[in-house]
């Protein structure tokens, strides 16, 4: 047997550090100090799993589970991994652009190439979807009184197959190169003729990976949405992160199909000769374009959508007030999921459709804003006459809608065809973007890991950092971002890796300050965590309602129990725990607890997981008998799973009761504390009626009422 | 909130078998949420196919010269029947307890798929063979073998499900998880016919029209 047939077309070159020795440079040798800290960490989980004795937790508690809570706190794990990653190469691109104001710089163009393309492909599929992803999963079952997603396995195997991704790309900083192309892939550039290395094969395959989880994910969302509210919970009666969950997986749906059709096809071009998108013998990039943005612009609004529903439950908790205009706010999160679909070609107005086709899709693009605007307003009136508690979430969502509103405005003049002539493909379009996603998405992910991560772990997040963490990284974003736009008008293109214009460098300098800002920012959130790991105790939240919570999650033990809710909910109306704690329903003993089934831990995700990245990395290096070993072994995984006829198990009714009256008596016997107490060591997680001034003074909403 | 009595699209058990028709209400609504996304991405192919097919010929032959209409009408019969026999299967297993009937039926149903997909290959091993139309010749033979190579290999996949469920019908029983199964399976085959009547007509009629 030849190399070829084992090895594919990997050789000892293509690893990384044989860059390094044959043509030591800067720019090789930060590939192998980049190569060097992914094997390194690998070394050090798998040694810290060892010596703690965690392999066998990990395997039976976590990457067995099919519970929607582990799962989705497995997501924003990869997401904060992957994030850490991209902001670094995000930094390293900065520094190089400083760098290289009058010279080459310290990268090489393919370098830098490399670095702009993992760093887009990698926040968008691998930080921002696994983000909200995992949020959805932990929080939304919670929310609307189920026990459990519609499909738990399906589920895991959206997570494996997301992992399998994350996994592909990690290893294409040891073996080999990525991409040159961009986030988007823009074919003939990343066509054979071009790009005859792996490197275009590995951005192929980890998105596809993606692409496959995230459509299984929004499937199962929305069936859980429609299949699995507690009685009572009728449609408009959930609270506003399940409505844009449940539009989030509609445009799942619907939005990744195309972006799979297109990159098996880039895939087919590649491998087999075809010509979707070639220059000649009939192939047509604009195609791939449309197919692309097709997918792309929906998912924009699949990476927003989640977060606006963090903010209204943000707002709403943190004013003490019931969300204003909520009819109004599900109009509006619909309206915006159905034109999403109608915009994508404003990605590409400079190639070759006619005026009045650009004109439509302008247009169609500023009609966006008008629902997005009812939704700022939304929150601003519903902060009106609240009682405003500046934790944390609410300073993010403050800073969410004075920037956020600046980045939409100047999505309006990108929407202007006339206008995106001057500035596409500029840095004025990386400023505007990120001005969007960075308010909006990631700070957004960032408060609702503050606020939900007491009910995930039983404790609070320690208060003083995460303002620290605050007050770098909202300045750090102006800092980083609010050049580009200077910048963007004065002509600097996007991903270039060199200058001359001098007048340029005093703005690059500036981002690089806003850059470091922001990691800076992130090294406070993980010390933020270590902290509060350390002060669990004095930080403890175990009865399960730190922030006096509106909706379902909040009247569970944190962290919950397996089956979520020992007796299943009934609910006669929004912010149903407000409500049950106004009228003293809350926290009482049922009449009778019952038998519950949940579902079986199963080897099948994790397996599946394995072979779909062997499968992709056999792809990536030609190593044909791993493909067809790693395509059949998936499948039979599969097959071999719908034998089993034991996938469920009861858990008996008095150990359900036996728990949750435990947890009933220490809620009854401890204290709850009143707003003003709320970061203090004083909070148990049991909140006291919060009565402004006088006792008999009438709440917030009372006084609303009353008013209107 | 699964009512018993509610009823889903396609053939219900309401009447044969209470029990199973109480678990079947959330697996069929997120099978056919499946089926949407598949059908989305069978739209892409049309979408693109309808591009090349005009503008992607290159030097290569037109659709008119390589296509075999009597070749594409017995596949359309063969597939249509296959759905025909697959409603009976369904039928047998709502209405009747006995498995031989019941696998008869999956047998003769996947035999016609095996046609089906045989005459495909045969389709394309002649225009390969007597046009010399490869994937590899212009943009519009891309499209079209991706669209039909993308129906044939979900007509084959579908056989294999076919298979496993025989297995697990001699195996495991006719019992509710294998009945469900089974639901699914019929609505993916039924929905592999809607898109081939798509391409019969968007395709080969169009094709040998123009």
């Amino acid at each position: 047997m030849s190399w070829e047939t084992i090895f594919g077309q990997l050789s000892w070159d293509s690893l990384v550090f044989s860059g390094a020795i044959k043509h030591p440079s800067t720019s090789e040798f930060v590939a192998s100090g980049a190569g060097s800290i992914v094997i390194l960490g690998a070394i050090g989980v798998v040694v810290l799993l060892t010596v703690m004795h965690w392999w066998k937790p990990l395997w039976r508690d976590w990457l067995t589970s099919v519970d929607h809570k582990k799962i989705g706190i497995m997501y924003i794990v990869i997401a904060l991994v992957m994030f850490l990653r991209a902001l670094i190469e995000a930094g390293v691109m900065r520094s190089q652009q400083l760098a290289a104001a009058d010279g080459a710089g310290y990268l090489s163009a393919d370098h830098f190439g490399q670095l702009f393309t993992t760093h887009g492909t990698i926040m968008i599929f691998f930080v921002a979807m696994p983000f909200i992803t995992g949020l959805m999963n932990y929080v939304m079952p919670l929310q609307i009184g189920a026990r459990d997603v519609s499909f738990p396995l399906l589920n895991a195997i959206s997570l494996m197959l997301t992992a399998a991704g994350a996994g592909l790309i990690m290893v294409s900083l040891v073996v080999g190169e990525f991409s040159t192309g961009g986030w988007s892939g823009y074919p003939p550039y990343t066509g054979i003729e071009f790009s005859p290395g792996e490197g275009v094969d590995y951005w192929i395959w980890s998105v596809t990976l993606a692409s496959i989880g995230s459509t299984l994910t929004g499937l199962n969302f929305a069936v859980t949405l429609y299949k699995q509210r507690c009685p009572g919970m009728s449609m408009f009666r959930m609270p506003l992160f399940c409505w844009t969950t449940l539009c989030t997986s509609i445009l799942m749906i619907f939005a990744m199909a195309p972006l799979t059709v297109a990159t098996i096809m880039l895939a087919l071009d590649r491998y087999l000769g075809f010509h979707f998108f070639t220059n000649g013998d009939g192939g047509n990039m604009m195609n791939f374009a449309n197919l692309f943005w097709l997918f792309g612009h929906p998912e924009v609004y699949i990476l927003l959508l989640p977060a606006l529903g963090v903010w209204s439950e943000v707002v709403s908790t943190f004013v003490g007030k019931r969300i204003y205009g909520y009819t109004s706010l599900v109009y509006a999160t619909m309206c915006i999921a159905v034109l999403s679909f109608g915009v994508w070609l404003h990605h590409f107005f400079t190639m070759g459709q006619s005026a009045n086709v650009n004109a439509i899709f302008g247009i169609a693009t500023m009609i966006i804003g008008i629902p997005t605007g009812v939704k700022v307003y939304d929150w601003i009136l519903t902060m009106y006459r609240g009682r405003i508690r500046i934790t944390t979430p609410m300073l993010f969502h403050i800073n969410f809608l004075l920037t956020f509103v600046l980045g939409g405005m100047t999505g309006i003049l990108l929407a202007n065809p006339t206008v995106d002539f001057q500035v596409h493909n500029s840095l004025f379009l990386i400023a505007h973007f990120h001005n969007m996603i960075i308010p909006g998405v990631l700070f957004g992910m960032f408060a609702a890991v503050q606020y939900w991560f007491p009910k995930a772990f039983g404790f609070r997040l320690h208060e003083g950092w995460g303002k620290a963490a605050f007050w770098s990284m909202a300045p750090g974003f102006l800092l980083a971002f609010f050049p580009l736009y200077w910048l963007g008008m004065n002509g600097a293109p996007r991903r270039t890796v060199m200058w001359s214009d001098p007048s340029f460098t005093p703005w690059f300098a500036l981002a690089m300050l806003g850059a470091a800002l922001l990691l800076l920012g992130t090294v406070f959130l993980l010390v933020q965590i270590a902290v509060s790991i350390r002060q669990r105790r004095q930080l403890n939240v175990l009865l399960g309602d730190p922030w006096d919570g509106r909706s379902l999650e909040w009247s569970i033990p944190s962290p919950p129990p397996a089956w979520n809710f020992s007796v299943v909910p009934h609910v006669d109306g929004r912010d149903a725990f407000t409500e049950a704690k106004k009228t003293g329903q809350a926290y009482r003993s049922p009449a009778a607890y019952s038998d519950i089934e949940v579902p079986r831990n199963s080897m099948a995700a994790p397996l599946i997981g394995v072979f779909s990245f062997t499968l992709a990395f056999g792809l990536v290096w030609h190593i044909w008998w791993l493909v067809v070993f790693s395509f059949v072994a998936a499948w039979a995984v599969v097959i071999a799973r719908s034998f089993v006829s034991q996938t469920t198990e009861i858990i008996p009714a008095s150990r359900v009761e036996a728990e949750h009256e435990a947890f009933l008596a220490a809620v009854r016997a401890t204290p709850g504390v009143t707003r003003d107490l709320e970061m203090s060591s004083k909070n148990r997680g049991k909140a006291a009626p919060d009565r402004i001034g006088q006792p008999g003074q009438k709440l917030p909403d009372d006084v609303l009422e009353s008013a209107l | 909130m699964n009512a018993p009595h509610s009823l889903h699209p396609g053939v219900n058990l309401d009447v044969t078998d209470r029990e199973s028709h109480a678990k079947a209400s959330e697996v069929i609504f997120g099978f056919w949420i499946f089926l949407m996304s598949d059908l989305v991405l069978f739209a892409a192919l049309f979408a693109t196919y309808a591009a090349m097919s005009s503008q992607g010929i290159a030097h290569g032959p037109t659709p008119a010269e390589v296509f075999d209409l009597g070749s594409a009408f017995i596949e359309t019969l063969l597939l249509l029947l296959s759905s025909f026999t697959f409603g009976f299967a369904i039928l047998a297993m709502k209405y009747s307890t006995s498995r031989a009937r019941l696998l008869g039926w999956l047998g003769l149903t996947a035999v016609l798929g095996a046609a089906f997909v045989a005459f495909e290959l045969h389709d394309y091993y002649v225009m390969i063979e007597t046009h010399d139309a490869w994937p590899q010749t212009s943009g519009f033979l891309s499209a079209y073998y991706l669209l039909t190579g993308t129906h044939a290999v979900h007509v084959s996949a579908g056989i294999l499900w076919m298979i496993v469920l025989a297995v697990q019908v001699m195996t495991l029983g006719i019992n509710t998880p294998v009945k469900l199964r089974l639901l699914r399976l019929a609505l993916f085959w039924h929905m592999l016919d809607i898109v081939w009547v798509g391409i019969f007509t968007f395709v080969y009629l169009f094709g040998v029209a123009t």
